[in-house]
């Protein structure tokens, strides 16, 4: 059983929990996510992790509530406990002195550029962090990637904060007037193909983390199969992070919507129960 | 054997057979000749003591019984509802040649559910040897794996069993159908185990939350791999990553595992549409099939690419699958899955095939028949047509030889060219059975033995 020591609501969308898992905040890296269930009853879903603490013994996740399983993983209390923690899973980011970086976070998605961003830094090279949000409710780790950036551009949709406009806006022109060796991309599908298609002509190298419906994510189901570059890949064991030139994020999109009207039922299921 | 009416099966997931009660099982045992070479052993990959149980349910000393099973067999409960026996102990059985052979698997099973009725848990299992401080370490959950750790602990070795999933059993689990081995059978077996004193850790990815290594370092002296052939085949036609279609273990280990046919009071959902394809041929098809119908497709249509003769499938699977209504399209291979806009599946197109000479399996070849292509209405493909080695474990020992298929080389005492590191079960010779499983279970923990005790000694030197 998983103790959640540490629980905060960042905001009406998004919570933090850091929870007790040892073994796998002994093995973590960035750029890997671990398996949750919350309950007997629960799905199996994955998340990155956010952040992790050998010392405590804990990782942390950050979570965009959006249908049952993440409601009840934010609805979860300091002190309650999650059933099942499998990880960490998938290749770690590899990191190394690349020289000039960009990382892109969109929505939650910012909070797995954290991570990168960080190891990217550490690892002695120039990063700019990119991040998209709706609106200012939503704007998250703004602090925290500034310590482990040169430099920040927050962007808002509606403006009601940092810069309005979308993140491909401000990675445009940052391409325009300067050399970067690697972009890394993290968020809501069209966000990381909109990326793919400002780098793609100007030849950056550029990976996105993918975010597929999984099951085990220990590649024994190919629930999370992509399309790459002519080939099927299992975003758990050969991801998550791919070359976002070879992605196909069509076949992408249309998968990731094959259980809307399941989640949907799910949800009404669970209010009438009077839960969430 | 009687069993649920087809018709009122096809409604829900409860347990198709129904098993002996003691009236039958004493009537069979009865028959059974007490044979003095006991053929039926030879067949069993567990080397059960078949006469002995049997004699001892005749006499209605049910305790013995299953004492006796339990001497070689771990997972009674689970072999006499899944074995191939047909195959097995019964094709060895001499009253096979007047047609009716003893039915070995269904007695079995009577004594493994008797003891499980009984209050008094573990009262008949056998007693724990004292542990020992060698530390082995066994790699998967599934049937070569609790097994392994069954007589491995019974030997008195410090035994812990890492499994990557939430739950134990491999594909007792996530495999194989409620309706043909139920889950809370499973878990009593896996609960025995425990008692004889092996530990299982759970949501452990060996590999990625810790190397071998790792557990060298630990203090494991010895591993027995046993992953299971997990990575699953995909036909590599058009439009298999259409919304609909899913491989075999992704749609079975939903509705089994993650019990999506109780959706939504389980939050893991699958989607079944009206019309279902199954590809393939084999026990795994055969459950996908299965589970399809109860999940209330009006049409599930098993398509396999050679006759019902060459088909994998027990026969007894096949029998029930047509009972519950499942179409049989044989001698056809899909070519192309057709969808819409939205990415739906709406068709899939089919070619015909006639049977040429035999390949290396020795069945005889299925060649595509020119311009015999034909469309199937289907909105749900389901495809099942094996699995392959796990790759996740395997990069992280690089030492470790395999075959050219990707599957670890090991003899048949489960050695590998690693000396503290052995292997069985499919991840060893591809995708076989549950029995086959614990047979290499069994081999592997003699040979750990032999070879601990080989180390204890040339230490001493």
């Amino acid at each position: 059983m998983h103790e959640v020591i540490r629980k905060e609501h960042l905001n009406n969308e998004m919570c933090l929990l850091e929870i007790r898992a040892e073994d796998v905040a002994r093995a973590a890296r960035a750029g890997q996510f671990v398996v949750l269930r919350v309950d007997e009853q629960g799905e199996r879903f994955p998340l990155t992790l956010y952040d992790w603490d050998t010392g405590k013994g804990t990782i942390t996740i950050v979570c965009q509530m959006v249908g049952v399983s993440t409601r009840k993983l934010c609805a979860l209390k300091t002190g309650d406990s999650l059933l099942d923690i499998a990880g960490p899973l998938g290749h770690a980011t590899g990191t190394g002195n690349m020289g000039r970086v960009i990382c892109i976070g969109g929505g939650v998605g910012t909070a797995e550029a954290y991570p990168i961003a960080r190891a990217m830094k550490q690892a002695g090279n120039h990063v700019t962090s990119i991040t998209g949000f709706r609106n200012k409710g939503l704007v998250i780790c703004e602090e925290e990637l500034k310590s482990f950036s040169d430099d920040v551009h927050v962007t808002t949709d509606d403006g009601s904060y940092g810069r309005k406009g979308f993140v491909t806006d401000v990675l445009k022109e940052l391409l325009k007037d300067a050399k970067f060796d690697m972009v890394f991309a993290i968020g809501p599908v069209p966000m990381m193909k909109a990326v793919a298609d400002v780098t793609r002509p100007m030849g950056v190298k550029t990976l996105v983390s993918l975010n597929s419906i999984m099951v085990d994510a220990t590649g024994m189901c190919g629930c999370c199969r992509i399309k790459y570059g002519g080939e099927t890949k299992f975003a758990c064991v050969d991801g998550p992070e791919f070359d976002a030139h070879l992605v196909d994020f069509e076949d992408l999109a249309h998968r990731q919507g094959r259980y809307k009207d399941k989640e949907k039922e799910a949800l009404d299921h669970h209010c009438r129960l009077g839960r969430h | 054997m009687r069993e649920q009416d087809p018709k009122d099966r096809i409604k829900n997931f409860n347990e198709v057979p129904y098993g002996y009660n003691e009236e039958e099982a004493l009537k069979e045992a009865a028959r059974c000749l007490q044979c003095k070479n006991a053929p039926c052993i030879g067949g069993c990959p567990a080397e059960v003591d078949i006469p002995g149980f049997i004699k001892a349910i005749k006499e209605k000393r049910f305790k013995d019984a299953i004492s006796v099973i339990k001497k070689t067999n771990s997972l009674p409960a689970v072999c006499g509802r899944v074995c191939p026996q047909e195959d097995q102990c019964e094709k060895a059985c001499v009253l096979m040649k007047a047609g009716r052979p003893i039915d070995i698997g269904t007695l079995e099973r009577f004594a493994a559910d008797w003891e499980m009725r009984q209050a008094v848990s573990g009262g008949t299992s056998d007693e724990r040897r004292a542990t020992n401080d060698e530390k082995v370490a066994v790699i998967g959950a599934g049937p070569g794996g609790l097994t392994c750790a069954a007589d491995l602990a019974m030997m008195g070795y410090n035994v812990t069993v890492f499994e990557a999933l939430h739950k134990p059993g491999g594909v007792l689990t996530y495999g194989i159908p409620e309706f043909r081995l139920p889950k809370r059978i499973v878990e009593k077996e896996v609960e025995n185990i425990g008692k004889l004193g092996a530990e299982i850790k759970y949501n452990y990815v060996i590999g990625r939350i810790k190397t071998i290594d790792a557990l060298r370092k630990d203090g494991f002296k010895a591993f027995f791999i046993c992953t299971g052939a997990g990575l699953p085949y995909f036909l590599g036609i058009e439009g298999e990553n259409f919304n609909g279609v899913y491989s075999a273990n992704e749609f079975l280990t939903r509705v089994n595992l993650m019990k999506a046919y109780k959706f939504p009071e389980y939050d893991t959902p699958v989607n079944i549409g009206g019309k279902v394809a199954v590809i393939g041929g084999g026990n795994v098809a055969m459950d996908a099939a299965r589970c399809a119908v109860r999940l209330g497709a009006e049409k599930v249509y098993i398509v396999y690419r050679r006759t019902e003769d060459e088909m994998p499938a027990r026969i007894e699977e096949v029998h029930h699958a047509k009972q519950e209504g499942i179409e049989f399209h044989i001698l056809a291979n899909p070519v192309k899955i057709m969808g819409d806009a939205s990415g739906e599946v709406k068709k899939m197109v089919c070619i015909k095939n006639r049977l040429g000479e035999p390949d290396a399996s020795g069945r005889r070849r299925p060649v595509p028949i020119e311009d015999s292509e034909f469309e199937m209405d289907v909105d749900t493909v389901v495809v099942a047509i094996g699995n392959g080695p796990n790759p996740l474990l395997l990069d992280t020992i690089k030492e470790l030889k395999l075959n050219k298929w990707g599957y670890i080389e090991a003899d048949e005492d489960g050695r590998t060219n690693v000396k503290d590191v052995f292997a069985g079960g499919d991840i060893v010779t591809g995708a076989a059975t549950v029995i086959a499983a614990m047979g290499a279970g069994k081999h592997a923990a003699r040979s750990i033995d032999k070879y601990l005790k080989n180390e204890k000694i040339k230490t001493k030197k």
